[in-house]
């Protein structure tokens, strides 16, 4: 019964090594819902990258970004400016939720966002303003 | 003799059910890889090919 037992406990072991090698690999992020963000984030980072270099955006400490300083814009374009930040924190946002999902742990999510936040600031072209973990801009 | 098997039973369910926990745990290396390709991409900080370019700032002037 004993030794029974035992090889029984066994055999569940190695049945779930698969299992967690699998968790061990990589993240799914080929679905058409994260490439079509990937595109358009990718074209709105063409208008965005000279307000990153000037300063007038910045990285926020969770993985979105900011209007850090709307005077470095002129004035006519700071709406623009704006919509552009709005609409990338909703890229963002999706972004994060959708590689949540398709990963099937939607409650990664959080997880996720704060992975990217600290790789974008990693990423960032030096001159590029981010938040530090206290919330404090700093210039890289 | 029965509190044996019954305590390898006890110990078998901890082992599953540490394993399920295992499961799922935040691959915080797989993320951080997904984050690089994904914002390589978009930051457009390497083109195509898997060579490591050094990052060059996006065409500020």
């Amino acid at each position: 019964m004993y030794s029974q037992i035992l090889r029984l406990w066994m055999a569940v072991l190695l049945l779930w090594m698969p299992l967690l090698a699998f968790a061990a690999a990589d993240l799914e992020i080929n679905t058409p819902a994260i490439g079509s963000l990937k595109t358009t984030m990718q074209q709105r980072h063409d208008q965005l990258a000279g307000h990153y270099a000037s300063g007038a955006v910045g990285l926020t400490r969770n993985g979105l970004v900011a209007v850090r300083d709307a005077t470095l814009v002129p004035l006519a374009q700071r709406q623009a400016v704006n919509g552009l930040v709005a609409a990338e924190n909703q890229d963002r946002q999706a972004l994060y939720r959708e590689i949540a999902r398709a990963n099937g742990h939607p409650e990664w999510e959080d997880e996720i966002r704060a992975t990217f936040a600290q790789r974008w600031v990693q990423k960032a072209a030096s001159g590029w303003w981010y938040q530090n973990q206290s919330g404090v801009w700093v210039r890289k | 003799m029965r509190t044996l098997p019954m305590a390898m039973a006890v110990l078998l369910a901890a082992t599953v059910s540490a394993c399920v926990t295992i499961n799922i745990y935040f691959p915080a290396a797989a993320a951080e890889k997904a984050a690089d390709k994904i914002i390589d991409e978009v930051w457009q900080l390497k083109k195509s090919g898997d060579a490591p370019a050094p990052a060059k700032p996006d065409e500020q002037k």
